[in-house]
Formats: C-alpha cells, structure tokens, sequence
C-alpha cells in the first residue's frame, strides 16, 4: 500500500501503491486516495494503526529515520514540542534562497496546475500577488507562520481546515521530500519572501480575458451574406438560402412540398399544439391562393392557445410544478399564476429580452406592475423541503444554486452548475464565477404576494371593514395576554436564533417557523423568520397579522399553561373561520430583494457549510462585460443577458425555436452550447437566426413565422431511398421530420377530435382521472379527480405533483420537473402502447369519437370511415385503409355477436339509429385510429 | 445479423418482438446502415434488448427490497451494550465534536431493549424482532458500516436510489436496464412493487425515475390495487379476440404508413404494441400464484394478512426474476420511528421478516441465488439517543436520523455470505473500520452484475453521468 523510496539523490518519498478498504472517496478525481497521506501524523489513532497489517506503521517509522538521516540538503534541528504535535516535518535551519529553493519546488510540482495555464481552485503560485491572496478556500501561506499555513499542510498531507480529509498535494505522482516540505516551512517563517520581480511565464493578461476563447459559441454572431444558389426558386426566405446551400455542396435535393393536408395539421400542431378541426383543413385544402398558407400561419399564431402550446415548451425550462417536491410534497395552490402570465405573455408576444428581464428581475423594476412581479413567479419553481428536521439554509443554498444553474441552462446554454463543487471541467467557467452568478441570486427572498384577478378587488375591498372588525372582536378580549405573550415568544425566537443549540426545544420552534410557514398554500419558507427579525413598528399590517395569526396557532411552547388557559388553539380556528367566510385575494409566488442582503461565498467542493472566499455579483469573464452599476443587482444580470455583446442568448433561444419545429436543433444539444456540446449543422443559419431574431425586435411570434414560412419547414418528412443511408439522422434538412407529439398533445389531440377537449385557456392545475395507485405512490398526497369539463382540459392545466407525476404524462416523457429541461426525450414503449390502448380516458374518447362519427355522419360505411379519419388525421384515407378498416368493422361485429355482453360494455349509451353491436365495433374502430403511430405524430 | 436466426423468425409473434429481424424483414438495408454508425446497441429498434456487460457478471437480475424511513441498526442488526449502561444519560461530547447537523446532536443515549443472539459461522447478530432472516447468516454479508451525506429522507432516498441527493437522476434500476437491457421479452425489465405499515415514501416515485436516461429506463411500477401495470387489461367490453383484432388492424395500418413514409420509427411502435400485447397476457400468468405449493405461499406468509403485502410482492419478486427481470426494486414503508419505536419496529419486522427470509431461501432452493442478488437495507441509520427533537413521551421514544453509521445486508450473485463487514464505536455513532459510501456499495452492486460503474455513463447537458457521481469504489471485502 504504501512503499518507501530512497531516490538516487537521496530523498526519502511516499509511493502510492493500491490501496485498500477504508480509502478516502476523493480517488476518482485523482486526489489522494490514503490514509498513509495523512499516515505519518496520525498513526496512533486507532484506524491508522489497523493499517498495521498492510505494513504502514513500519513504513511510516522507517520514513522518519530514513529522512533525519539521509537528507542532505538541509541539516535537521531538533523536532519542537509543537511540530510532533502538527505532524508536519521541521522547518529547515538557515536562511532560505527563494529562487534556488523555491521556485524550483513550485516550478516542479505545483505550477501546472497553479499557474498560467490552469488556476486550479483559483490559486496560483507563479507570482506573488496571487500567491499570497491564496485560493478559494482563502490564503494558503501565511508569512512567518508556516505551522499555520495551509500550502505546507497540504503538501505535507497534514489536515487542512476547509479541505477534505486526506487530501495531500500534488494529488498525484510523487510526493514533496520531508527536506522540501522543510525548506517551504523555513522560506514562510522567514516571511516568504519572493527574491526578484516574478516572471510568469505567460502575461497575466492572458489569465484574465479567457474572453478570447475561441470557440464559437463565445463569438458574438455577425450576420453573414446570403448564400448563392443554383436553385434560387426554391428559396422562400433567407433560411432556404443556407439549408439549400449545403445541400448543393453535398449534392442532395431538398424533398418536395408536403401536401396540403400535412401541412395544415404539422402547423397546427406546431403552432397551437392542437389537431386541425376538419372545417379547418377543408378550407384550406378549398384556398388555392397564394397568401393561403401565411394567413393560415398567421390565424394559428393569433390563436389564444399558440400561447399554450409555447408555454409548455418553457415550463420544462422553468422547471414548473404545482408542489414543493421532498417527502411532504406539499401543494403549491398559487403555482399556477406564473403559468397563467406565461400563457398571456406569449400571447401578447412580448419582446423575448423584456420577457427575460420580468422573468428574471421583474420585481426590481422602477415600478414594478403586478404582472412584472408575478413574472419572477420563473425563480419560485425550485423545490422546497418542510421535512421536519430539515435545514433551513441547506434547501435554501439548493434553491439559489438551481437559481443560477437554470438561468446558465435556460439563457446561456451553458452547463455552468458543473461549476458549482469546483471550475468546469470544459468551459471557461470557474468556481468562483460560479459563486458570482450565484450572488444575484442569494440576496433574492421568496414572497408570496397579493396578485387580485379581475372581480376580487371589488368584493374584497367592500367587506373588509367587516371582516377586520369582527376579527377585532375575537381578538379584543384576550389582547393583552397575546400582545405579552407573542412579545415573549418573539425575544426567545430571536435570542435561539442568536444562540442556537441551548435549547433543543426552542432551536425546534425556530426550524419549525421556518418549515411549516406557509405550507400547503406554497408560500417562501424563510418568511415568518424575517417578520419576527423585523422590528414590530416596521412590519407592514399583513405581516403583523399573518405572524400573530402563526403565533396564536403554533406558539404553545412560550407557556403551555397560559396558552391552554387562554384557549388560543380555539381562538385561533375561529380566526381561520372567520377569515375563509370572507372573500380573499388570489395570491401569487414571487421574488423580492432582501433589504439586508447576504454574503456570499464560495462553497468549497459545493458543500454551503464549507466557505472560501467572499465574492462579489458578477459575469463570467469569457462572456461579454457586466452593464455599469455600482451595486450590480438581478436587474444589473437580466439586462446583461439580453445585452449587445451577449453571443449565446439569441443564438440558444432560436435554436430552440428551430428544435421544437423541426424535431432537432442547429445545435442538436439545445442545452449545452459548451465545448462539450454539439457543434452547429448550420452555423451561418443559427448567426443569421439570431441576429434577425433580434434586428426584429426579439418577437418570438416573427421568429416562428420566419422559420414555419421556409421552404425547408415545408418540406416532406417522407424518408427517401437513399438519402436515409447518407444522413440519417436528418441533419442537413432534406426534408422535414416526423416527430411524435408530447405527452400532453397525444391527450389534447385525442380529446379534441372525439370532441371532448374542453378549451378553456388559462387558470388553476386541474387533476383529470388517473388511476388511484399512481398518486399512492407519493408520501401523503390527495388527487381529487375534477367532476365536469375540467376533467377535459388541455394537458398543460393538469396538476404536476412531483413525487408522483400525472402518469400518462410520465409515460410519454414529461421530464421530471426537479430540474430544468431544454429537450424532451421522445421513447417508444409498451406502457404508452398500454395507456393508448386501455387506459380509460383513452377509451372515452374512443367512445366519443364513434359516437360523435355515428351522429355527424348518417351515411355509409366508407362515409363514415372516411369523415373519421379526417377528424383524426387531417386526410382522406387512401382504398386500402379504407378497405382494411370496413373488413375490420366487419370482424369485429362478428366478434361482438358472439359476445353479448360486451357491446353494452363498450359503449353504455345507446345511440338513436344505431345498431348496438355496429356501434361498440365503432367504438373499437376509433379506439385503433387513436393508436396509430401517424394519430400521435407530427409528419 | 444471423441469418439462420432470422429465417426461423417468420412466425409473425417472434417475428415482431425481435425488433432486429423484424426490421430486417422491412427494411434489412436501412438497418444495416444504422447498425454501421451507431456504435451503441440502444437504437431506438428495441431499446431494452439484452446488451453485454463490461465482463463476466456474477448476477444477473437484482432484488432490492429498499426499507424506506431507515430502520434502526441498533436493534436489529449492531447491539450496543454500552448504550445500556448509559441509558438516559447524555453520550459523550467526544462523539459530537465536529459534526454540524445540529439535530443529531441533542438527546440521552437510548440503550435498545432487544436480545441479539448471534448466529452462522460469523456469529452475525440479530436481534428477537428478526427470527426468520437470523438462521441465514451464512448466506448473507452484513455491512454494518454504511455511512451517506443526508440527513433527511428524500436526499438520502435519492443518493441511495440515485446517487445524487437531488431529483432528476436516473434511479439505479434504470442505470441496470440502460446498461443491460432485459432477458425478458414478455414483462418489463425494472419493475418496483410497495408495501407499506402506514405512511408512503418519502421520495416517491422519483426513487425510481428514469432521471435523463429515456423513460423506457423507468421502473414499471406493479401496483397492488387496480392492474399490477397501468392499463395491463383490457377496457371494459373488450375481450382478448377483440384485443387481437385492434392490434391486427392497428398493425397493418401502421405497416401501410411505414411504406409511405419509410419512418423505421414506427416499426419500433408495431413492436412496442406487440410487447404490450404479451405483457396483457404475461402478467396474469406472473401474478397467478395458483401454480405454488402450498408450502411455498406458507413460506411467504401470503396466507397471514400481516405478512401477505410484502410476502405478495417478495414471492412476485422470485416469479419476475425467473422469467428474466432485470431489476426489481421493493419498497417497503415506513420505517421511521420517531417514536414508539418498540412497536413499531416490531410492526415492521412482523411484516417483512418472514418474506424476505423466504425469499432468500426459495432462491437458494431453487438455485437461482447464484445468479441473483439480494439486497436489504433502507437510506440511512437511527440515533443511539433518543429523539429529542419532538420530545418524548416516556416508554414511546424513539429515534432519529443517523447518516454516519447504518447497517445493511447483501446476499447471492457474486456477494460472499457469513461475514460481517465493518465496526462502529460501542456508542454505535461512528464507524471506525471499512467505511463504506453510498457509491461504494452502488459501484459495487453494478460489479456484480457485470459492469463497470465509471463506464456505464450517458452524456447530458455536456457531461458523461453515471450513477455514482463522481464518488465510487468497488468493495472487493464484499465479493465472493
């Protein structure tokens, strides 16, 4: 395990060889992984001295004498008291030369990764400035005091506060000699001192402008020349010009136009994320003019459920739920409000770069609307944990580093929350950038606030005299008792916090306020800690009342007796009562700045309890500058996202405009732009999307039009021989792709075309059918299914819980809504074949649909079966499937009549004219048109 | 591709599962073309057909039978004698220096009231409240020196289930059918079954997610109220003729519209419905249990109303690995005894004990221990003290979260049984030899079936994932 060397010069060193059972975990980041690192100081406890066995002790020993004895260098003064007791050898006698002894240990061991090329924790010992201001866990040499430097202890594999056990420097190859270890100890004490002017062998410069990476994601797009082509009569727009190109240079064609039929449903797929109703595609088929398809294009844009179908797409960003997630996985009743103003949003079309600054600092605005607030409802999708026991400034750390990792995700296509345990292993992103995005985000407190929908304010007002005058009543009484109890309460509150751990019961109160402060109604945690911090003459009236109400309900602890004489349990139901017989207003999760602030600090190895250095808010240095301001702010960090100079933002928000109408990006990993990401098929076209995406004043409605009026989006997406062998996964666009449908539009289309789909735009979750053993699945939550339309919603209302997600949509991929996601999967299982098949909502709309095809359509057979397959697939079927499908319907009577008791089964109702078992065959008949792969598909 | 193989594949049932030749009967070029560039046998063709591991495994299918809540170590499995004698007093400062997790720090040292006897050659103990698992000592490998970063029940849930205390990662059953695919061609390659004395679990289905990795990955859930697979029968009305005849319909028309389209997409879907047609037909006989002696369902305690739950799921667990499920994962809740403990850990162990003995022995017997491993254990440990921090009702205490220490145990494919791996201090607050870390075990139980956890990645937002982070180190003292 670990082998003693006597190197040619003399030098006695520690060898790693494999080790054992008991190892440091820090190996497989090519730390230390021993003991014995640490060995030479602590075999006397008793782990070490099990090692025994494996011949450490020995070795260890041996060391010790090999070294006093065959150092050469340096002549060893007695070991002091105080270096047995560090474990650290002894500093070497006389006076050290820095460039002689020195440099060369740090030239040889340390530079490569402290130094020009790599900073490495952000030290770096090839200059003293930066040497001596040390890394991110602080200062690592402390002149005169090298017992307490952590540069020594680290080589010396001595235990470094801050660092994690075992840790020994360099982590790999040969350790520093117990004779250099003593020389760096005698040049500290002797107050590390660099003799002449440093030479780094590269210019500072450098280190501090990575801004010249030359990967292109980091290069601002400039907006190329249009192509030349040879068949310039196939070029709608510029976008036809590059796709084209490249298919010249490859020698391909471009597929020919879809038909009409594909191309009415593909749009309102895309567009709305909802089938063509067939009068729809009837008169579209019946327009031959030229403008047909754009006014088409351009009525699906101004549908109020384009702003749907868009909203869902983000929501995956935004990672949006309506609970808390961890064990209790309480309801977030108000979640839905920012999902609401999405919907609006988008509506609207409001400028992508305004659309960033709301979601981002919305409430920083100079006067910030209700909408702009409602808009940072984005930053209060992050989990929340009220389990009791739970550390309140864990969660809180988890929800800021979400904060800033998703907004690296969703605006910079960057994987900057690798960065959060340590620089990023492939991008300019370091540690301490990370800790600067980090910062904007840190000093942000949740709030719930207010947020009155049309109607409430009217009634609200109206009854509130009432309202608190009867709450006076129930109050007056006991006044005086609770205004000296809650005071009391209060003060011991705050001294536990100040002093925690001399009470377990009162440290418990304290986490209790925090856990259970709004749960259930999805309100920010930490509220009911910062009322009871704010001076009573500085809370607003909703404060003050919302903490006595609190008080009055869980402040026992303050005097049990008193509290029970008083009654204040009861009191404190009559309250709830009381206020529940009164019109409310709509509440809505928001962001607000806390007055204070908080400091933030690196989190060494992303543990919050392990701090380094303090930071500053901050952009990453590789990207373009950080907008003047003297206390940069969220607000400072929205707008340099949708800044001049920003090279990825554009570029990522188009290319995932591109990906959701095309079935893959320029850039295939919409989510990571980075050097490990994909490079662009097309990189001029992303440059000219971008800088038309901006030029047009960041209109996400132009920019879908743009791209859905190419030619190359109208494509065919039929595969061609041939074409499929040289490009198979369709890159280079010569033809469109068939892409199947979301989980939530496999639902809306079913229910749509049997005419069950309620379309009511906006408003609260709703929770449709599910069978009951989905939602026992989680710890303790309830699905109470909807009676009435609701249960036919579009997808995007259904209740997302997150420890037991709505299964149909698990099944057709909704990603799990922990965290944020640019890119769907698309999986082809059984379970979905299951759910299509038999799942019951499936089959109502089966039953919906033969029913709504019996009523509608009187006529024939081939009629009927015709009118059923332009209801679900836009098109006439050609005479095989008709064929197919009257044999069938034939068959399956003939099943039916040798079964009498399932007709009735199938469909319960009886239809006017209808045979019964004609019309369960139906019922079977629309239930195979609903699982037909081109039913779920966008061709 | 096997010729020979494919020709035998015409009859139309076989011809459409094996999505290979199934394919190749539609479109051999084109599949030849995609197997050429893809180096990775995932192609969306079959994406749970059975892949090589890394090397030779020792198991080939995994039990987990996941304890959620964290039962408590020190009075099932690591008696602590000391803790008598310091009963009601407070522990010693010494064990608390330095550990920042202020709630595990108050209460009085809690001495357990059980009797442990030792048994096996080892001389394993265990405690009155498990007399079934006792006497197969030699079969199982007892860790009692767990140790996991955690103190609460979802991130500790997650890291053991997923490796990473945060949702969104793949589960390790999903990590094992990525890795593996599954031998079953009828049943789902990961199923997860639940059972349960009162209160759910904590993680919920996110224990289960497929994380990243495509939903196919995802543990198929085997419900006992309603169909054991969402939507496995019929509706209402429609027999398994009429069944038939949608699906051939349904197939023909998909047919149709791969001729027009060309899209080997769906080829995969008329697959994927031929797969679900068997698992309509597969799950009744797996859940049939009328084939069993009567021994066997005594065995199990599926007769016994307190032991039928888990017994139902353990005996389902033994049937599915024989009809070659790759992962099936139990969860057993809730195990979470802030108070009460004596009763409620007996509830527990009354519940569980005797299937999960049975199911040890029934695999033994019939030989497939060899090839399966079999695991027991929950998230993390409970407190030697009290818990305070509800506080106590005299004669109900009970205990609280532990991370630093935990037990669980190991048995069959490739584990060597009738050892006890690791030490705690006598207060049973830390370990003291052979550490092991959620991502040791996880690399170890990835060994075991044959796969190198630094190998076993997948690429997502530009970073290679694998179950154990970055953490990891296989514990060869575990193997056989």
């Amino acid at each position: 395990m670990v082998n003693l060397h006597i190197s040619p010069r003399g030098e006695a060193k520690w060898v790693r060889g494999p080790s054992g059972l008991g190892a440091s975990r820090a190996e497989e980041k090519g730390a230390s992984r021993l003991a014995c690192a640490t060995g030479a100081v602590r075999f006397f406890t008793r782990h070490e001295t099990r090692d025994t066995k494996h011949g450490f002790l020995p070795c260890a020993l041996l060391f010790l004498a090999v070294s006093v004895l065959l150092n050469p260098a340096v002549a060893w003064p007695q070991e002091s008291g105080a270096d047995r007791a560090s474990g650290l050898p002894p500093a070497a006698a006389g006076q050290v030369d820095f460039s002689r002894d020195i440099a060369p240990v740090f030239q040889a061991n340390c530079v490569a990764c402290h130094g020009p090329a790599q900073q490495m924790n952000g030290l770096r010992l090839d200059s003293p400035e930066r040497a001596l201001q040390g890394g991110y866990s602080g200062p690592v040499i402390k002149p005169g005091d090298s017992a307490a430097s952590k540069l020594v202890l680290l080589v010396a594999g001595v235990p470094a506060p801050g660092h994690k056990e075992g840790l020994v420097m360099p982590p790999a190859g040969e350790r520093l000699s117990a004779g250099q270890v003593g020389l760096l100890r005698a040049w500290i004490d002797q107050g590390a001192r660099w003799a002449e002017a440093p030479k780094p062998a590269v210019a500072e410069a450098q280190e501090q402008s990575p801004a010249k990476s030359s990967h292109w994601a980091f290069i601002p797009p400039r907006r190329p020349e249009l192509p030349d082509v040879q068949q310039g009569d196939w070029v709608r727009n510029p976008i036809d010009a590059f796709i084209l190109r490249r298919l010249e240079a490859e020698g391909i064609q471009p597929s020919p136009e879809a038909d009409r039929n594909t191309l009415v449903r593909r749009l309102s797929f895309d567009l709305t994320g909802l089938p063509p109703a067939p009068e729809e595609v009837a008169a579209f088929l019946a327009d031959e003019r030229p403008e047909a398809y754009e006014e088409l294009v351009d009525r699906l844009l101004d549908s109020p459920h384009y702003g749907e179908k868009w909203a869902r797409h983000w929501l995956d960003l935004a990672r949006y739920a309506d609970s808390d997630g961890y064990e209790t996985d309480q309801l977030r009743p108000n979640a839905w409000r920012y999902r609401h103003w999405l919907v609006e949003t988008l509506n609207r079309d409001m400028p992508f770069n305004q659309f960033t600054i709301e979601q981002i600092a919305g409430d920083l605005l100079p006067g910030a609307t209700l909408r702009q607030r409602v808009a940072t409802g984005f930053q209060r999708n992050t989990l929340s944990n009220r389990e009791g026991g739970a550390d309140l400034e864990e969660f809180r750390t988890e929800q800021v580093v979400d904060r800033a990792a998703t907004l690296g995700t969703v605006w910079l296509g960057l994987t900057v929350g690798c960065a959060r345990c340590h620089d990023h292993k492939y991008d300019p992103v370091s540690q301490q950038e990370f800790y600067r995005l980090y910062a904007f985000f840190n000093s942000a407190d949740e709030l719930n606030i207010d947020a009155p929908l049309p109607g409430e304010m009217g009634p609200y007002l109206g009854t509130r005299a009432e309202y608190e005058s009867k709450r006076r009543e129930l109050l007056a009484p006991l006044e005086t008792e609770i205004v000296e109890l809650q005071a009391a309460w209060e003060k011991r509150l705050l001294e536990t916090e100040a002093n925690p751990g001399r009470d377990h019961l009162w440290d418990r109160a304290w986490e209790v306020l925090g856990l259970v402060w709004g749960g259930g109604l999805g309100e920010g945690q930490l509220e009911g800690q910062r009322i009871v911090k704010l001076d009573p003459s500085r809370r607003t009236k909703d404060q003050a009342e919302r903490l006595r109400d609190y008080f009055i309900k869980y402040g026992s602890i303050i005097d049990k007796e008193r509290y029970e004489e008083l009654k204040l349990k009861e009191l404190g139901g009559k309250l709830a009562e009381l206020a529940k017989s009164y019109p409310k207003l709509t509440r809505a999760p928001t962001l607000v700045e806390n007055p204070r602030g908080r400091r933030t600090y690196i989190h060494l190895r992303g543990n919050f309890r392990n701090r380094g250095i303090e930071v500053a808010p901050g952009a990453p240095a590789v990207l373009h500058p950080l907008p003047a301001d003297p206390k940069p702010n969220r607000l400072t960090l929205a707008r340099w996202i949708v800044a001049d100079g920003n090279p990825l933002t554009a570029r990522v928000t188009v290319n995932r405009a591109w990906q959701e109408l095309f079935g893959r990006g320029i850039v295939f990993t919409s989510d990571d732009f980075g050097r490990q990401g994909e490079k662009p098929s097309h990189p001029e076209l992303l440059d000219w999307l971008a800088t038309e995406f901006v030029r047009q004043g960041w209109s996400l409605k132009k920019l879908h039009k743009l791209i859905v009026m190419s030619a190359a989006y109208r494509q065919s997406s039929k595969a061609r021989p041939g074409l499929e062998a040289r490009d198979p996964d369709n890159v280079l666009l010569a033809r469109q792709s068939r892409v199947r449908l979301p989980a939530e539009a496999v639902r809306d289309a079913s229910l749509a075309v049997s005419g069950l789909l309620n379309t009511a735009v906006g408003g609260p979750a709703v929770r449709p059918p599910q069978p009951e053993s989905v939602i026992m699945e989680s710890y303790d939550v309830p699905w109470e299914v909807e009676e009435g339309p609701d249960r036919y919603r579009r997808g995007l209302y259904t209740f997302i819980q997150r420890t037991a997600p709505f299964a149909q949509s698990v099944t057709f991929d909704l990603p799990d809504p922990g965290r944020t996601c640019s890119r769907r999967e698309r999986s082809n299982t059984p379970l979905q074949s299951l759910t299509l098949l038999n799942d019951p909502v499936f089959f109502e709309a089966a039953q919906a649909l033969a029913a709504r095809v019996l009523t509608e359509r009187q006529g024939g057979l081939s009629e009927r079966i015709d009118y059923a397959f332009r209801l679900c697939l836009a098109r006439e079927p050609d005479s095989a499937e008709r064929d197919r499908l009257a044999t069938y319907l034939h068959h399956q009577s003939g099943i039916l009549d040798r079964e009498p008791d399932n007709p009735g089964a199938m469909l319960p109702v009886e239809l006017e004219g209808v045979d019964r078992n004609q019309a369960a065959a139906w019922v079977a008949l629309s239930s195979v048109l609903l699982n037909l792969d081109e039913f779920i598909t966008r061709e | 591709m096997d010729f020979e193989r494919m020709t035998d594949l015409r009859s139309r049932r076989s011809f459409l599962w094996d999505c290979a030749s199934g394919v190749g009967m539609m479109g051999l070029a084109h599949l030849l073309a995609l197997e050429g560039r893809t180096a990775d046998a995932r192609s969306s063709l079959n994406p749970m057909a059975p892949r090589e591991p890394h090397f030779e495994p020792r198991a080939k299918s995994i039990i987990y039978l996941f304890m959620s809540g964290a039962p408590s170590q020190v009075d099932l499995f690591d008696p602590k004698p000391k803790l008598r004698e310091w009963h009601g007093k407070p522990v010693p400062e010494s064990l608390l220096k330095d550990l920042t997790d202020t709630v595990l720090k108050g209460g009085m040292a809690m001495g357990s009231p059980r009797e442990f006897k030792r048994y096996g050659q080892a001389g394993m103990h265990f405690s009155d409240y498990l007399p079934h698992i006792a006497p197969w000592a030699d079969d199982i490998c007892m860790i009692r020196s767990m140790y996991t970063e955690h103190a609460n029940h979802h991130p500790a849930q997650l890291m053991m289930n997923c490796g990473v205390p945060r949702q969104g990662h793949p589960s390790l059953g999903s990590w094992l059918a990525y890795g593996l695919g599954s031998e079953s061609q009828s049943l789902p390659g990961f199923v997860v079954m639940t059972s349960s004395s009162g209160k759910g679990i904590e993680g919920g289905a996110s224990l289960w997610s497929n994380g990243f990795l495509p939903s196919t990955y995802r543990g198929v859930t085997f419900r006992s109220q309603g169909d054991p697979i969402l939507h496995v029968s019929n509706p209402g009305g429609v027999s398994d003729r009429t069944q038939r005849a949608r699906l051939d319909v349904l197939k023909d028309l998909n047919e149709r519209h791969y001729q027009r389209t060309g899209d080997v997409e769906i080829n995969s879907r008329i697959a994927a419905y031929e797969l679900a047609f068997r698992m309509q037909t597969a799950t009744p006989e797996l859940t049939d249990f009328s084939r069993e002696s009567d021994d066997t369902l005594e065995m199990y305690g599926i007769n016994d109303e307190t032991t039928r739950p888990f017994g139902t799921n353990c005996l389902l667990a033994r049937r599915m690995v024989e009809r070659g499920v790759r992962v099936v994962q139990l969860y057993h809740s809730n195990w979470d005894d802030h108070s009460d403990l004596n009763k409620n850990l007996k509830k527990n162990c009354d519940m569980t004990d005797k299937p999960a003995a049975a199911l040890l022995e029934d695999l033994k017997q019939r030989g497939l221990l060899d090839d399966t491993l079999l695991v027991w254990g929950g998230e993390f440990g409970r407190t030697p003290m009290n818990e305070f921090r509800r506080g106590n009702t005299p004669g109900k205490e009970g205990r609280d979260h532990h991370p630093y220490c935990f037990s669980l145990w190991l048995a069959g494919g490739g584990i060597k049984g009738g050892q006890v791996i690791g030490e705690t201090d006598e207060f049973g607050y830390h370990i003291v030899e052979d550490k092991i870390h959620v991502h040791d075990f996880q690399a170890t139980l990835l060994h075991c079936l044959g796969l190198d956890h630094t190998k076993l990645t997948y690429r997502h937002q530009g970073r290679d994932f694998r179950l154990t982070d970055v953490g990891g180190k296989v514990v060869r003292k575990l193997l056989a």
